[in-house]
């Protein structure tokens, strides 16, 4: 007998953004169970270091400072990509929401009032503190940002504010299940019932029925080979929604680069390293950025920093290293030894770990590499998803849409957040209103399929191997689906991928697959992983325009005539490749179309009606 | 660098009716900057892919790789092998419910322990979305979260030998979250709560004092200070308890 849990609200994922949603319909008096894939304290929020941002205006670098600036920067930052009514919720909401959080117990860093330094692109340079904004949450500075805005604890914020979360979510009576993954979603083609997940402790399947369900399973870095995202960044909820063949996948193809993941492994160094003042350097240990962005220099948005990198890579700039692609350095070096041990521990940890090299005297080999994945399930302003009743999306794994072709440093922790907060009242709303039937047909199918799936991969006699095929699926979008892109390379990459998602329909297993056998739970998503992938690659192919981290080297311009529009990808069963359509980027403009003011670039204007 | 690798791995599937516990020995060339991650996974990919063992942010953030190595609990993720002897012995970490070879439950443990010490802050405020936050020194937001620091990995528990003895011990990791707590301003518990949590044997008093726990805690938390501080902040009030209480009699 296959056990069945019935709850009210069931959030895939106890991330920050699952979590957040869960206190909400908790404080309600709902009865919440989220599932975890890990402890939830190890969700992947914990990693994020440098922090997030609220227009609090504390700090004296962040003097002058508003919602409206923030509106600013994060338009500017998306490149006209993201929903302008869900940016200004957004920066209404986050300075709210940081307090909050404060109130819960997060140990942010306060302003200390008085004379004290700072460092910038290397130079040292005085502030003074307000003595009368003494002890009020303060802030770092980050990339694409006017001000000063980012609040943080150290470089632990994440960890900071997830335990914060977790320990409050805990007091609130949710339920979190961990070692859980959700592996198939339960609709009879309108309304979303809940999962079949599989328990990564037996092995065995169990059915979670709910009014309503939230994606918040995070990022799917994982589809790339190197990646700053933990291993179990995979993207579980966003395929299951994509094979209901009718909740779509909103720009798929906006993946994120950052400029310093280290060499070889890719573990993230903060951005706070560049905000606190660090600086990258190349071969000849030169200062470049400057050269390339004389306003913003290594401030100037990820995307730009990434493509810069390269550039001057591409020009024989690169240091030379063992593990094939050149990089380049950052070095922190200048910002002495109170400041790498305290604000920036984490980052000393990981040289001294991971590089066997101390930030205090040597220079760090960083390089851009994959990071975040704008795109997700799609919802609307209050975060239900397009398709399905009952479901909606939250935190990394939704396309709300806040941060459209470039998310900001410090943008996407405070999203969780707050979109938790704003899309946790809707979700209350709904539950409200909701009474739920649950087809015992629609679930028997559902779990049948889902049965012989796992029958197949053990008994089927499948040839084709698990690992072998992840690999090629990485490869194809590390080589063709990078930070800038091609025609011929798109193609290909769609042609690799095609044939990888054909082979998984073969895959077969080496072992045995009993109790919680790691090899069957890859089998398990792989081909949804794939299907994903091809979202990607053939988004990016169509998307015949440059914009924020879309970088077309046969396109260069931004093209806000023909492509000011958000791609929506859905999966017809038994599709090779997702089905695209297009919605305008956002029902209303705050701030019409312009330039960003950093990365330079070419843009088709949408008055520029002529061809 | 040419060194082969024998690495002695912990075998055991609960689920699997034919698996009894044993150890089996894998071999894998050693490679620059490897890890104990990249090896495993190379041994899950080449040579058993039902090998069962944890890792999520492989950078030494999350806390999830705890195991034994070589007789000591600590991270996998930020081992690397060049700091080993080319003969390495993987066990999974003890005290805590297993699931498969290496990997252990932790997440159950610590969601009790957590539930246990109503491990969130206790204020009677209620929060007002107008009102600017309340402030707080930034000396001590630094000091919170020296403490707050710690990942839930378990080690200190695996290293602890009264949580060896007895199983509902609650270890250095719960008494550090509370000596976190009572560090904090906001939290309005008051010693006689504190001592109703901690003031036996499942906490302050069943610590032997050993620091084993301290010794293996991959983030260097202070477990020491924060043991000492509690058992003689516990140990006075249980003093000013037994004097009130003799006062109330006579
Ligand atoms: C190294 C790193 C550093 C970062 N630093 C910053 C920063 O400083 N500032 C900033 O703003 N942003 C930062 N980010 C981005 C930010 O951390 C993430 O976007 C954000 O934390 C995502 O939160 P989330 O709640 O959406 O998902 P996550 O925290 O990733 O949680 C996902 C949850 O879903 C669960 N899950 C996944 N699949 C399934 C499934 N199939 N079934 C059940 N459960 C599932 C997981 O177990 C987990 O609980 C960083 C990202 C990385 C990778
Ligand atoms: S000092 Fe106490 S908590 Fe630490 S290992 Fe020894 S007995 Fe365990
Ligand atoms: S106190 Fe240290 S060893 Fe113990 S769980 Fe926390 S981080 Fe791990
Ligand atoms: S995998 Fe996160 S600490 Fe090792």
């Amino acid at each position: 007998m296959v056990e069945t849990i019935y709850t009210d609200l069931l959030c895939l994922g106890a991330g920050l953004a699952g979590e957040r949603v869960a206190i909400e319909a908790a404080g309600a008096g709902f009865d919440v169970i989220c599932l975890s894939l890990v402890h939830s304290k190890r969700s992947h929020s914990s990693a994020a270091q440098g922090g997030m941002q609220a227009a609090l205006g504390n700090s004296v670098m962040g003097e002058g400072d508003s919602p409206d600036v923030h509106f600013l920067d994060t338009v500017k930052g998306s490149d006209w990509g993201c929903d302008q009514e869900v940016a200004r919720m957004f920066v209404d909401t986050a300075p709210i929401v940081m307090r909050e959080l404060a109130h819960w117990g997060v140990p942010w860093n306060r302003v200390v009032g008085g004379k004290g330094f700072y460092y910038k692109g290397g130079q040292k340079y005085e502030k003074f503190e307000d003595p009368a904004k003494e002890g009020l949450i303060t802030s770092r500075n980050f990339g694409g940002t006017a001000k000063w805005r980012t609040c943080y604890t150290s470089d632990g914020t994440g960890h900071a504010v997830l335990y914060t979360m977790d320990n409050r979510a805990t007091q609130m009576g949710v339920q979190v299940h961990d070692r859980v993954e959700a592996i198939s979603m339960i609709h009879d083609g309108e309304h979303c019932q809940g999962v079949v997940a599989r328990c990564l402790k037996t092995g065995k399947l169990r059915v979670y029925l709910a009014k309503a369900t939230l994606v918040a399973t995070g990022g799917y870095g994982r589809i790339y080979k190197n990646t700053t995202n933990a291993v179990i960044c995979e993207g579980g909820g966003q395929s299951i929604a994509l094979d209901t063949g009718v909740v779509s996948l909103g720009n798929m193809e906006a993946i994120q680069f950052h400029p310093t993941g280290i060499v070889p492994t890719d573990i993230l160094v903060t951005e706070g390293c560049r905000g606190d003042g660090g600086t990258l350097l190349d071969k000849n240990e030169d200062r470049f950025m400057p050269d390339y962005e004389p306003e913003k220099a290594e401030l100037a948005s990820r995307d730009v920093v990434s493509r810069r990198m390269i550039e001057h890579i591409r020009k024989g700039f690169g240091v030379k290293n063992p593990y094939g692609d050149d990089h380049l350095w950052l070095d922190i070096r200048h910002l002495g030894e109170a400041h790498i041990r305290t604000k920036l521990r984490e980052v000393d940890e990981i040289c001294q770990n991971f590089l066997g090299i101390d930030p205090l005297h040597q220079l760090i080999p960083v390089r851009p590499t994959h990071h975040y994945s704008m795109g997700g399930v799609r919802t609307n302003k209050h975060g239900a998803a397009y398709g399905l009743k009952g479901l909606f999306a939250a935190g990394e794994a939704a396309c709300w849409d806040l941060h459209g072709f470039n998310r900001l440093g410090g943008n996407s922790l405070a999203e969780t957040v707050v979109a938790g907060k704003i899309i946790g009242a809707k979700v209350v709303e709904y539950l409200q209103g909701a009474t739920a039937t649950f087809k015992t047909a629609v679930i028997d199918e559902r779990l049948k399929k889902d049965q012989a799936r796992i029958d197949t991969l053990i008994h089927g006699g499948g040839k084709e191997n698990v690992y072998e095929l992840r690999n090629m699926m990485q490869d194809a979008l590390m080589k063709g689906v990078g930070i800038f892109r091609n025609e011929k390379d798109l193609d290909q990459a769609v042609k690799t991928l095609q044939e990888v998602h054909a082979r998984t329909a073969n895959l077969g297993l080496k072992s045995n697959g009993l109790g919680a056998n790691p090899e069957l739970a890859l089998a398990l998503k792989l081909p949804g992983m794939v299907r994903m992938a091809l979202c990607v690659a053939y988004g990016a192919l169509e998307r015949r325009e440059s914009r924020g981290c879309h970088a077309r080297e046969d396109y260069p311009a931004r093209n806000d005539r023909d492509w000011l529009v958000r791609t929506l990808a859905t999966w017809e069963e038994g599709a090779d490749l997702p089905t695209l359509r297009y919605e305008p980027a956002t029902p209303s403009f705050e701030l019409p179309p312009g330039e960003r003011g950093y990365g330079g670039g070419k843009i088709i204007s949408a008055d520029d009606k002529e061809a | 660098m040419d060194r082969m690798l024998t690495i002695n791995i912990f075998r055991y599937n609960p689920q699997d009716p034919d698996s009894k516990p044993h150890m089996e020995s894998f071999y894998i060339d050693e490679t620059e900057s490897m890890t104990l991650f990249i090896a495993l996974n190379r041994i899950r990919e080449e040579q058993d892919p039902s090998l069962q063992f944890d890792f999520c942010c492989r950078a030494g953030i999350c806390g999830q790789c705890g195991m034994v190595i070589n007789g000591r609990p600590n991270l996998a993720c930020k081992t690397k092998t060049k700091d080993l002897p080319s003969q390495i012995t993987l066990l999974p970490l003890p005290f805590f419910k297993l699931i498969g070879d290496l990997s252990v439950d932790t997440g159950t443990w610590f969601r009790e322990m957590n539930t246990h010490i109503e491990s969130w802050i206790h204020t009677s405020k209620e929060f007002d979305p107008e009102a600017e936050e309340e402030r707080m020194d930034n000396e001590l937001a630094e000091q919170i979260y020296e403490l707050d620091r710690c990942v839930e990995c378990g080690c200190c528990l695996a290293a602890c030998g009264t949580a060896r003895m007895r199983e509902d011990f609650l270890g250095a990791v719960a008494l550090n979250r509370i000596a976190r707590f009572i560090l904090d301003p906001r939290d309005e518990r008051e010693e006689k709560d504190y001592f109703e949590i901690i003031g036996n044997d499942q906490g302050i008093f069943g610590c032997m004092g050993l620091l084993g726990c301290e010794d293996v805690c991959p983030k260097n938390l202070p477990l020491q200070d924060q043991l000492g501080f509690l058992r003689r902040k516990m140990g006075f009030f249980a003093l000013k308890d037994l004097k009130r209480g003799k006062k109330k009699t006579c």
